[in-house]
């Protein structure tokens, strides 16, 4: 087991706890056990099955990306954490 | 959702975003969080780091600024309640390129500055199921 941080915005979905404790020895099996726990998370982490381009998974201080992506092996005294890009900017209004 | 802030904080968010014009600027918002009342009691600017030439129509926070202030907010007691970011030479209402980029229960202020001037200053929440945003109630207190 390790434990994962779930940023502000996305505690709405955990009952408002920060860290879970997830099973998984790779990304793609914790964030499966993390989204079966907290099925409301999945959208806001996945789109069509990808991991959304302005969602980050870090393992201590290392990004995923950088690694094997969701294939990147998770060892017990890991600790994961979903970091958003925070961006912003003018294209076409939706509102 | 209501969005309560100080004069005071209010007029540093209006400074730091006119000091950015022509570009987008931005930054977090730390505070409370009480039933569907956030009050901001902190604003902390952080640089525009996207490509230079695109700063005018684009925002996005300097690496590692997310974590520092979300895990600075949590060791304190307090909430990373939003963040926000201008709309050079635009209205003060989200974009397409927002609500791809944008977080469900955060708070997105946005501010419209014309010729180096902000003119408006609006708030906005992502619906849950990411389709639009709704707007919040922004209030002014006096300090």
């Amino acid at each position: 087991m390790t434990s994962i941080k779930i940023p502000t915005p996305l505690r709405a979905y955990t009952g408002g706890q920060a860290e879970i404790t997830v099973s998984g020895d790779t990304v793609a099996a914790v964030l499966e056990d993390l989204t079966g726990q907290f099925p409301e998370l999945r959208s806001h982490l996945f789109n069509d099955g990808q991991l959304r381009d302005f969602v980050n998974i870090f393992i201590g201080d290392e990004d995923i990306r950088f690694r094997q992506g969701l294939e990147t092996g998770v060892h017990s005294d890991d600790r994961l954490r979903i970091i958003p890009s925070i961006a912003g900017g003018l294209v076409v209004f939706v509102s | 959702m209501r969005l309560v802030i100080a004069e005071k904080l209010y007029q540093d968010i209006l400074r730091h975003l006119i000091a950015t014009f022509p570009n987008e600027g931005g930054g977090f918002l730390i505070g409370t969080l009480a039933a569907d009342q956030r009050t901001v009691t902190e604003v902390h600017p952080v640089e525009n780091v996207f490509e230079a030439e695109e700063q005018f129509h684009r925002f996005l926070a300097e690496d590692g600024a997310f974590q520092r202030f979300e895990d600075d907010a949590d060791a304190r007691g307090l909430v990373l309640l939003g963040y926000y970011h201008s709309h050079p030479d635009a209205p003060a209402i989200p974009s397409e390129f927002d609500r791809v980029h944008a977080w469900p229960h955060f708070a997105y202020v946005i501010v419209s500055v014309r010729s180096a001037e902000a003119v408006e200053m609006r708030v906005w929440q992502l619906q849950d199921d990411r389709s639009g945003f709704d707007e919040g109630e922004l209030a002014i207190q006096p300090t």
